[in-house]
């Protein structure tokens, strides 16, 4: 899987709360219409940001907090494909596999990388590139990397009971 | 060499030998959900599945929007109930006179038992290691996918062992351990991690107590918490247990990537402050702070032994700022009215809530305006979590929480008791 975006970089214990505010969480939203909520606790710029193929940037416990999976959902409705954090909590970390939203940790690349510059994922090689550098990432286990790529987990459970 | 408790439980699980780093598959026992039962349910049969896995391992407890505050609330609420009736759920536990806050609710009502496997769609499912499960939180797609096939894969995590010993002094508890133990970790400081609590400290506590500790292991970002299951646990399960289950403890020689040791005697009464649950600092430090509300209940401290805390000190006392009370449960709520202790606080001018999680999650019962600050015993204090974008959030313990009330500003509860 290579993924090459725009990405919007953003800080350190960005919670769930920030990125999908608890007053939308209970109410039985479209997946289309989370995306207008999308990271409204923190960002009041990015329900207008063209998002589309676009890559987060985090710092360290990106994610942190409620279970909530629209923290998660609302991004991937924005079109956001990835997160490059310094550190991603781990329910939301097991979020992003479910929905298939690549989740990386690594702080060299999540800390070189600057905010609205292109940067381009390479799975099969574990490599970043981003501000003229390359960073390597752990590999994904096979099985995990095949929910990501079979679009998450319910796809792969929908082939799962055919 | 031994294993730790992570290991042995979910070896247990799995049926064979495993240790920290190994994937495992397991088939939870207790698979809770509250009000996201819903969008479980939607995406659930989006997978095609007509019937859920075994529909005596699914749990639901309303908690997070009752009374239902909106028609869109009461909607939702309204595909859960036809979903429970559709599937044969039994474990159902709607808004009335059974109710409660999901994790009292699972550790209440038998759900929660030694080396019993529990997970759910909320965050703080890790409460229940207080009675010895292995338990830990998800998102929805995963709970939707176990209701579907009954199974989950988990990576065996390696373990931080905390030893706890004293007693603590006066105006001080749990909460005040929980919030040291978070600032010192820090927020992610057992990112992924099992936390085991050991020693004679947390063995004098009640399980109250170790339901406060263990709740929040995930604000140090652990994937479960617990506490050794001893007599306290078996005697509270004796009649009420709804599954079979094993006593499993970490051997002794079992092998931990970090050890930490507490002694309560040299604890002080803690805040965690707006913004970071591990940005901790003693009461001391923030005396006099104004506040605009103060909040005592939850899943964190809304328990008998935290209402009889915070009534000791308001007790023929007046509130000077607007004050929140939600028991965690009924069935809390119906003991603690037996004690009095209903009306102590609302003779100081405390105003009573319906059991739930209203106000801690921002959805209804207690909303904040924005820039203003509310004191709660709960367990998050993400900017704007509780209402307005620039409301700000103060943890503190049941008797903390009381004592700045009556202050109306954040004050120290070792005085309030003098």
């Amino acid at each position: 899987m290579i993924i090459t975006g725009k990405v919007f970089k953003y800080g350190d214990d960005v919670s769930t709360d920030l990125i999908f505010p608890g007053r939308y969480t209970y109410l039985p939203l479209e997946e289309a219409d989370m995306a207008q909520y999308a990271l409204s606790g923190l960002d009041p710029d990015f329900a207008a940001a063209d998002a589309e193929g676009g890559i987060i940037a985090g710092g360290f416990n990106w994610g942190c907090g409620s279970a909530r999976e629209q923290a998660v959902k609302s991004l991937k409705a924005k079109g956001i494909r990835a997160v490059i954090a310094k550190g991603i909590a781990r329910i939301y970390y097991r979020n992003c596999i479910n929905e298939g939203l690549l989740p990386i940790v690594c702080p060299e690349a999540a800390e070189a990388i600057e905010n609205g510059e292109t940067v381009t994922i390479d799975t099969e090689k574990s490599v970043i590139t981003a501000a003229g550098r390359e960073f390597s990432f752990p590999e994904f286990p096979p099985f995990v990397m095949g929910i990501i790529e079979s679009g998450g987990l319910i796809e792969s459970i929908k082939a799962e009971l055919k | 060499m031994g294993k730790t408790f992570a290991e042995k439980a979910l070896g247990r699980a799995a049926g064979r030998e495993v240790r920290a780093g190994d994937i495992v598959t397991v088939y939870p026992d207790f698979c809770l959900s509250h009000e996201n039962a819903a969008s479980v349910s939607r995406t659930f049969k989006s997978t095609g599945a007509q019937k859920v896995y075994d529909p005596d391992r699914i749990v639901i407890v309303f908690d997070h929007t009752v009374p239902a505050p909106t028609g869109g609330y009461a909607e939702n609420q309204k595909v859960i109930r036809e979903f429970v009736k559709e599937q044969g759920i039994r474990h159902f536990y709607d808004m009335n006179c059974h109710g409660g806050i999901c994790h009292q609710i699972l550790c209440q009502e038998g759900f929660a038992a030694p080396g019993l496997i529990i997970v759910g769609s909320d965050s703080h499912t890790c409460t229940h290691g207080a009675l010895g499960a292995f338990a830990t939180g998800l998102g929805r797609s995963e709970v939707a996918s176990i209701w579907a096939t009954g199974k989950l894969w988990l990576r065996v995590p390696e373990t931080i062992k905390i030893n706890v010993t004293g007693s603590f002094k006066p105006g001080v508890g749990a909460k005040d351990l929980i919030l040291k133990i978070i600032g010192d970790i820090g927020g992610a400081g057992a990112d992924y991690l099992s936390v085991e609590y050991h020693g004679p400290g947390i063995e004098a506590m009640s399980l109250g107590e170790r339901m406060t500790i263990c709740n929040m292991g995930v604000e140090m970002g652990s994937k479960n918490s617990v506490c050794r299951p001893d007599e306290k646990v078996f005697k509270h399960l004796e009649g009420c247990a709804k599954k079979e289950w094993e006593a499993i403890w970490a051997d002794e020689d079992a092998e931990y990537i970090r050890e930490l040791n507490y002694d309560l005697g040299e604890l002080v009464p803690a805040l965690a402050m707006p913004g970071r649950v591990d940005n901790w600092e003693p009461v001391t430090e923030q005396t006099g702070k104004p506040i605009d509300q103060a909040f005592i209940g939850t899943c964190t401290n809304g328990r008998l032994e935290d209402l009889r805390e915070a009534a000791r000190i308001l007790k023929g006392k007046r509130v000077k700022v607007r004050t929140i009370v939600q028991p965690a449960s009924v069935k809390v709520y119906m003991d603690a009215l037996k004690e009095g202790i209903i009306e102590t606080m609302m003779e100081a001018g405390c105003v009573m809530n319906h059991p739930g999680c209203g106000p801690c999650v921002g959805v209804c019962g207690g909303i904040i305006a924005d820039g203003e600050v509310c004191i709660s015993t709960a367990n998050r204090n993400f900017t704007g979590r509780m209402g307005g974008k620039g409301s700000e959030i103060i943890l503190a313990s049941p008797a903390t929480v009381a004592a700045s009330a009556i202050a109306g500003a954040v004050a120290d509860p070792r005085e309030a008791i003098k």
